[in-house]
């Protein structure tokens, strides 16, 4: 590997989770290890939480409730707002409420498996063991999960695994769940132990002392610029799936949270590692903004096939059963349909690019429910689907009931994050980050209906719990604006603020963010090559010099200016695009949602180099102009053998 | 919906391609100034967009001249969120039951003149533009629409079934996206429909029962507070309401309202 990409540094070791008993106590070692703070000292205590999701959401309602004091930052106008409330699949939980052999151990052993022996398994087991409690929680705030006549509580399967252990409330999981937190926070803020800020941008951290103490944020509606000060800042800012423009996130995701703590000392873990979710909606036209997922749970009773033939262009209903390959069915017997996304993504690209894909250019394949509405009849598949079918058919203009859906993967989920320990602390003490904005749970590749678990055990459960262990040493020296560090900070982004203004070039913010996803699509999408990340790298520097120097935005920086706003987000993303080439380039093996084209099995399956690559790539940003420093944390796997993935 | 969408698919000859359209836009820098309807020309707009990404068009437009883009509220762009919301040819969400997002051009004709205006409410002030300041829905929430369930101290999800069919109808008011539309489509700008359904919502639920006097006086008592109008059961609210929420929640509404004031519940001052 050429040295000018990066150079590799010192190793970096969680040396949280107590290794000295067996995996299944240290959850609860650490929690009995780790220091507590008491009720009286906690009002004396401040945290920032930034980001209001499920992660944000649920951490800072419980703060809130333990008594400390909590500053919430949002962008959108109500924390209701934020993008799990779009998870549509489910959660899941190791209750065996089916007695299927369901267990914590198993949905451990799935999750580290699903991920392709990539995530930590200390971290993992935790998840697995919390994800209980979450079902408990969100059922006494009142979260509407579907149940059984009964009055117990249903589950379904997922892909990836072979119990059911996936709560649900129809096709709007993420939605209702995200209430539950949301109201929580709305409890807490009428309770005075939660301060909002809400249209509130954050745009820089302030460290003092070697501690994360405060963060830069913006006003979005006066654009007033202005510094908040805490003894620990928390960041749940969600994913980057939006460095590649078209995703399933919503438009206003970004990575600026966790991008520019990266710039101040955060190690950014994984960064290619990106999840391809196999069931979007194909891409219309030039002019689409963003692509919308149809949840996993389909693929539970429709069934994915595509002509035999290439160029068959006849209408979907014309063309015979045997004319028809369902080609999971065909290559995974045992899993079919519900293979992990990852694979189902994999597989349906290479049948495109056989020419087999159908629909507009030929980027889709069909998703098939005429079996399950024989089957099942109609009404029990519009009680399950409904709202999906509807949604589907308000985009396409097509009734799924008649005609089969036409599915293309789009970038859903990112895996990676900024590296955190098993406190769910960064390399810069003091910031924590949670949810989807760190990389800890899902390792190369996220099994369906893990993220809102894993966001709802941060917020909930593992954030409260570690970070008294940090806030006990406080409350730290007070900090206010006229501190150095705070005004250095505050200086870079208003500096940068006017620089983005007074470009005043011949492109919009939209239209370098274009570019830079087809890019980021084109060669650290489904497939990386060698050649095409090093094109990429190339392009990604060249784009970067062309937004600083010809970029257009109008209006000012000291009003409500949603131009503005993204150009900042756009000029983060170009940087942690250039990280995510070289990330995907030095990572010489195949795993999960990573697909070197170089490392493959003879039947065309991720082939991993447990040797060369079991590691988590920890990156250190370095100032203008040097290369970002690596440095790996070995992956050890005392429980679960490494094993190649097989879901034959 | 589905039934109407199919028709225009079925039928190539209806397939609308390159629309020219003329948009009036209410323009307003800030709260502070007067606002106008100002007229605006895209073309080549195509049936298979959702009207923000026409949206989208104009702006990029506007900022390549120089001028001021249109200011609107979005995020997920697929229904859910709640952050999107216009009147469009004075109907909340335009002419059809959706999000603004989730409408599509394919709903307009070529030649169409669309006037999109903000949500039309006092308590919902503009900021700019078309980008309104619905944070008085917040505070209804904050006034009591929870359940009081400190983290870690639940407990176990089975112990307490609940009957499907109350579960059911409780998720069907929980699905409420918060958008406002219902306040903008009343005559009255009541937001009744909204407090209704989340009163519903945990109403149906036996997690629900211990607050649920003091939930409905304290949120009814909070929307009167932040200047919304009196509900008269017109049920423009829920013809406009993106995720059909049903007048039925209204009636449980004011059946639990009047249970709660004669079982003495008070709000809170």
């Amino acid at each position: 590997m050429p040295l000018d990409l990066f150079s590799v540094g010192d190793p970096i070791a969680d040396t949280k989770a107590p290794s000295d008993v067996p995996i299944g106590e240290r959850w609860s070692e650490r929690q009995f290890r780790g220091r507590l703070v008491n009720p009286a000292n906690r009002r004396k205590l401040t945290v920032i939480v930034v980001g209001t999701g499920l992660a944000g959401g649920a951490a800072a309602a419980t703060l809130g409730e333990a008594g400390y004091k909590v500053k919430s930052f949002w962008y959108q106008d109500s924390p209701r707002r934020a993008h799990s409330v779009a998870a549509q699949g489910g959660i899941n939980a190791a209750k065996n409420y089916r007695n299927d052999g369901d267990s914590v151990h198993r949905l451990f052993y799935d999750t580290v498996k699903g991920g392709d022996f990539r995530a930590r398994e200390n971290n993992v087991h935790r998840l697995a063991e919390v994800s209980v409690n979450i079902i408990d929680q969100c059922v006494a705030q009142g979260v509407p999960f579907a149940r059984e006549y009964g009055g117990l509580l249903d589950n379904r399967s997922f892909g990836g695994t072979q119990v059911s252990r996936t709560f649900y409330a129809r096709g709007q999981t993420g939605q209702q769940l995200l209430y539950g937190a949301y109201q929580a926070l709305e409890r807490q803020i009428a309770a005075g132990s939660v301060e909002q800020n809400a249209r509130t941008e954050m745009l820089d951290l302030i460290i003092v002392d070697g501690r994360a103490r405060g963060i830069v944020a913006r006003d979005l509606v006066s654009g007033e610029i202005s510094t908040h000060f805490a003894d620990a800042v928390v960041i749940a800012s969600g994913g980057y799936s939006n460095v590649f423009y078209l995703s399933t996130n919503a438009k206003g995701s970004n990575t600026t949270a966790i991008w520019r703590a990266h710039k101040r000392g955060a190690y950014f873990a994984n960064p290619c590692y990106t999840q391809i979710h196999p069931t979007c909606i194909p891409v219309k036209g030039d002019y689409q903004s963003k692509l919308t997922l149809m949840s996993e749970s389909l693929r539970n009773d429709g069934r994915v096939w595509v002509p035999k033939e290439r160029g068959d262009d006849r209408p979907a209903n014309d063309i015979p059963e045997g004319e028809r390959d369902y080609y999971l069915e065909r290559l995974y017997p045992s899993f079919g349909n519900l293979v992990p996304r990852d694979i189902a993504s994999r597989q349906a690209k290479n049948v495109c690019d056989e020419g087999r894909g159908v629909g507009p250019g030929g980027l889709g394949v069909y998703l098939d429910f005429a079996e399950a509405i024989e089957r099942l009849g109609r009404p029990a598949v519009e009680a399950k689907y409904g709202n999906l079918f509807d949604m589907y058919a308000q985009i396409t203009g097509e009734d799924p009931y008649v005609t089969p859906m036409r599915i293309f993967p789009a970038v859903h989920y990112t895996m990676g994050g900024l590296w955190v320990d098993y406190d769910l602390q960064s390399t810069i003490p003091g910031m924590f980050v949670i949810g989807e904005a760190n990389f800890s749970d899902h390792g190369a590749n996220r099994l369906g209906a893990s993220a809102l678990m894993q966001g709802l055990a941060d917020g909930y459960f593992v954030l409260p719990s570690t970070i008294s262990s940090y806030l006990a040493d406080g409350p730290f020296e007070k900090v206010d604006e006229s501190h150095p560090a705070a005004v250095e900070a505050m200086q870079s982004v208003q500096e940068e603020v006017q620089k983005l203004l007074s470009i005043n070039g011949n492109r919009t913010p939209a239209s370098f963010h274009r570019e830079l996803g087809q890019l980021m699509w084109d060669y650290c999408g489904m497939e990386r090559t060698d050649e095409g990340l090093r094109k990429a790298i190339d392009r990604i520097r060249e784009l970067r010099r062309e937004f600083w120097s010809d970029l257009k935005v109008g209006g000012d920086w000291h009003s409500f200016n949603q131009t503005l706003e993204h150009a900042g987000r756009v000029a983060d993303f170009i940087e942690l695009g250039e990280l995510m080439c070289i990330d995907a380039l030095h990572r010489n093996e195949s795993c999960g949602g990573h697909f070197r084209a170089e490392s493959q099995t003879p039947e065309g399956e991720a082939l991993r180099d447990d040797e060369n690559f079991a590691y988590v790539a920890a990156w250190e940003w370095t100032p203008e102009g040097q290369p970002p420093v690596l440095h790996k944390e070995d992956l050890e796997y005392e429980y679960v053998h490494l094993a190649q993935r097989s879901y034959k | 919906m589905t039934a109407s969408m199919q028709s225009s698919v079925g039928n190539p000859a209806d397939e609308k391609r390159g629309m020219n359209l003329t948009l009036r836009i209410w323009r307003q820098k800030d709260p502070s100034v007067k606002g106008k309807m100002v007229t605006y020309k895209v073309s080549d707009i195509s049936p298979d967009m959702s009207f923000l990404e026409m949206l989208d068009v104009l702006n990029e437009q506007l900022i390549m001249q120089g001028d001021d883009p249109v200011a609107f509220d979005h995020d997920c762009r697929e229904g859910i969120c709640g952050m999107c919301g216009l009147m469009i040819n004075g109907q909340a969400h335009g002419p059809q039951q959706t999000t603004t997002c989730q409408l599509h051009m394919r709903s307009f004709k070529d030649g169409d003149k669309i006037d999109i205006e903000p949500w039309r409410a006092s308590p919902f002030p503009v900021i700019k533009d078309l980008a309104v300041d619905r944070r008085a829905f917040d505070r209804i929430i904050q006034a009591g629409g929870y359940i009081s369930v400190p983290t870690g101290t639940a407990p176990e999800a089975h112990a307490t079934p609940v009957p499907k069919a109350d579960s059911d109808a409780a998720f069907d008011a929980a699905t409420c996206i918060g958008c406002g539309a219902c306040v903008a489509a009343c005559p009255n700008a009541s937001s009744m429909l909204f407090t209704a359904a989340k009163v519903t919502h945990l109403g149906l639920l036996p997690q629900g029962q211990p607050e649920r006097d003091d939930r409905v006086v304290n949120m009814v008592a909070q929307q009167d507070r932040e200047g919304f109008g009196g509900c008269t059961n017109i049920g423009e609210c829920s013809a406009a309401c993106p995720k059909g929420i049903s007048m039925e929640t209204i009636s449980r509404l004011n059946h639990d309202l009047l249970g709660a004031l004669r079982a003495g519940a008070r709000p809170k001052s």
